[in-house]
């Protein structure tokens, strides 16, 4: 019982009211959402056939295609990454010109062709990959694909102001409906006022004395500690109730449980390992060989954030904005000393200051590799879901106790494992079965973990 | 009315206390010196060493224990010396290390499918996604094990480096691995 009540204070209970509106509203929004971007496709989309127009070569259309598969692991429309951003290219180079460095950028630049040196002198020397495949026509489709004019922007006011309009009209909902049923209420008590004043003068007209409540009556309290019983009862049940919340307090001093600071920089596990399916082990790659699951070094983060400086608008949620991520990214590149406007490191760099969250005592050993590679237990196991968590949070107890449970309700995985032919031909003799537990393979044993 | 002011105090306490937990900050401790060591735990602060952190790199002209020096630059001529001379090690029959296709896909589909793709085609998440674009398909490349392995060391344009990630053999397994994906 006590140890229920434990559990049971520590599990989150979330109001289902607000969630379910918290849920209908992300709804709205992604609708919402997807509404736009579709706009902002049609009007891209026209931007690009008067582009065509004006032109008058090249099909855009397929030139993004083109672009998207071949172009784009270098170039950007107007940023600067590997190779130069490539809006209105066609306007700095003659078409000639253009199919020959595409066709092969190194036979151009080996003829000793000034613009070509420039450019390969101005990215660092690096070459650009030969695209013999592209026909002419499928070059001017690309060129007529960057020649497209710059869209502007969508206004965010826009959008931020329909979601908070949303927002709040959902915030009335609940108010209106939580007045409706005070007005209820006070209308239910005014008629039962009303009601017993009517019968009260029905009486007094027929001439029945109604009978005045007790007034010889002792106080309430004083009669309580004349009933001894009752005191006795009392006095022991509060000792109960008090053990019981005391005990229940001890036992969570040094559990951690739930524990979810603020990071230095707001990284989004929903983000990267929810919506974008990253492995957990692509960053926490140590967690496969070693004692820790290790807070990635941020060259891990620049694998990606290097192209990636800021986020699509559809990442933003009600929560967060889509600046608000970007601002994130921004405190990335200046603690690596990233200097996106050149695509280079400057060698400044400023460690991140992370916030350790899960942390077992010292007296503990605990090793990552045995659990994710030997044991192959999923992540999500002890972290919980860990993919939709917005702020990270230490989701499991980690206590001996939760070690132990599961200790004793999970299966050793012996199967294609040489280290556990021996002991597992032992405990077969043993047990008469093929499964055994941690616990029957010792896992209970103290100088298993400490030591 | 003793007792009810005692009921009051008690409750005042435990609901007090209770409501104390700041999920902000880490939890009260009985005996904070059985939990936090002596020693110095990874990445803290400290000012041991000059640049006021645990971890550091290894000192300059040392190897670390288990690493082996690469001996291609980081450079076009690197690539193309690796693209030539580079062979993968596990093929060879006098390791005890075998190229090992479970492992290789489980490393590849951690690392690289997020973009690769599984089928090695560029049609990663990622891609899908479209966070990342460009990813070419593998069989539209001319890709040798040296250049692979060359390129998983120290990336290529927009692919970051993945020497941090996989050891030297787990390179090797996932070159392999992305060679046999090229030539299905």
């Amino acid at each position: 019982m006590i140890i229920q009540f434990i559990n049971m204070k520590k599990v989150k209970h979330r109001n289902s009211a607000s969630s379910i509106l918290g849920l209908s509203l992300a709804l709205l929004l992604a609708f919402s959402t997807t509404v736009f971007s579709q706009e902002t496709d049609t009007a891209a989309a026209a931007t690009e056939t008067t582009a065509d127009a004006s032109v008058g070569a090249g099909d855009p259309v397929n030139g993004k295609k083109l672009f998207n598969t071949n172009c784009a692991a270098c170039h950007n429309l107007d940023k600067k990454m590997t190779g130069p951003a490539l809006r209105g290219v066609g306007d700095k180079h003659d078409k000639e010109w253009l199919y020959s460095w595409i066709h092969n950028s190194s036979a151009l630049i080996a003829s000793g062709d000034a613009d070509a040196v420039k450019i390969f002198e101005e990215f660092n020397k690096t070459p650009m990959t030969a695209f013999p495949q592209l026909s002419e026509a499928e070059i001017d489709d690309i060129i007529a694909y960057t020649m497209a004019p710059k869209p502007a922007p969508p206004v965010p006011p826009t959008v931020s102001g329909e979601g908070g309009g949303e927002g709040s009209s959902g915030g009335i909902d609940t108010n209106i409906v939580l007045a409706a049923l005070a007005l209820g209420f006070a209308l239910m008590i005014a008629m039962l006022y009303v009601v017993n004043q009517t019968l009260r003068r029905i009486a007094e007209a027929n001439g029945i004395e109604l009978q005045k409540e007790s007034e010889k009556r002792l106080p309430l309290w004083k009669a309580f500690i004349q009933n001894q019983f009752l005191v006795i009862v009392s006095v022991i049940l509060l000792l109960l109730v008090s053990a019981w919340f005391a005990y229940g307090y001890l036992m969570q001093v040094g559990v951690d449980q739930g524990y979810k600071p603020n990071q230095p920089i707001h990284f989004s596990h929903r983000i990267h390992a929810g919506d974008n399916g990253i492995d957990c082990k692509y960053c926490h790659s140590s967690a496969r060989v070693s004692k820790t699951s290790g807070i990635p070094s941020l060259n891990v983060c620049m694998n990606c954030h290097k192209n990636i400086s800021e986020v699509a608008e559809t990442t933003a949620t009600p929560d967060h904005s889509k600046e608000f991520y970007d601002e994130q990214i921004q405190k990335l590149y200046k603690a690596t000393g990233w200097d996106a406007e050149n695509m280079k490191y400057t060698g400044e760099t400023d460690p991140v200051k992370w916030v350790r969250i899960h942390n077992l005592p010292d007296f503990a050993y605990f090793n990552h590799s045995q659990h994710v590679t030997v044991a192959g237990v999923e992540c999500q196991k002890c972290h919980g879901p860990v993919e939709t968590f917005e702020v990270m949070e230490q989701f499991a107890p980690l206590t001996m106790g939760w070690c132990i449970n599961c200790h004793r309700e999970t299966n050793v995985k012996m199967e294609g494992n040489e280290y556990y032919e021996k002991i597992h031909e032992q405990l077969y003799k043993k047990y008469g079965r093929k499964d055994f537990t941690i616990a029957e393979m010792g896992g209970l044993e103290c100088g298993k973990c400490h030591y | 009315m003793k007792s009810l002011i005692k009921l009051g105090i008690v409750l005042g306490v435990a609901a007090s206390v209770t409501s104390c937990f700041n999920s902000s900050k880490p939890n009260y401790q009985y005996f904070p010196n059985m939990y936090e060591g002596v020693s110095y735990e990874t990445y803290q602060e400290s000012d041991a060493f000059a640049n006021g952190k645990e971890g550091q790199l290894p000192p300059a002209h040392t190897i670390k224990r288990g690493w082996k020096p690469y001996e291609y630059e980081n450079t076009t001529e690197g690539y193309d010396l690796a693209k030539a001379n580079l062979v993968n090690p596990l093929m060879a029959d006098s390791l005890d290390v075998k190229y090992d296709a479970t492992k290789a896909a489980e490393l590849y589909t951690i690392y690289c499918a997020i973009c690769h793709g599984d089928k090695g085609d560029g049609q990663g998440t990622l891609v899908q996604r479209e966070k990342f674009l460009g990813v070419p398909n593998y069989k539209d490349r001319d890709i040798t094990e040296g250049s692979i392995y060359h390129v998983i060391y120290y990336g290529l344009n927009s692919m970051g480096s993945y020497a941090v990630q996989l050891n030297e053999e787990e390179r090797w397994q996932v070159a392999e691995y992305v060679l046999e994906l090229r030539n299905k």
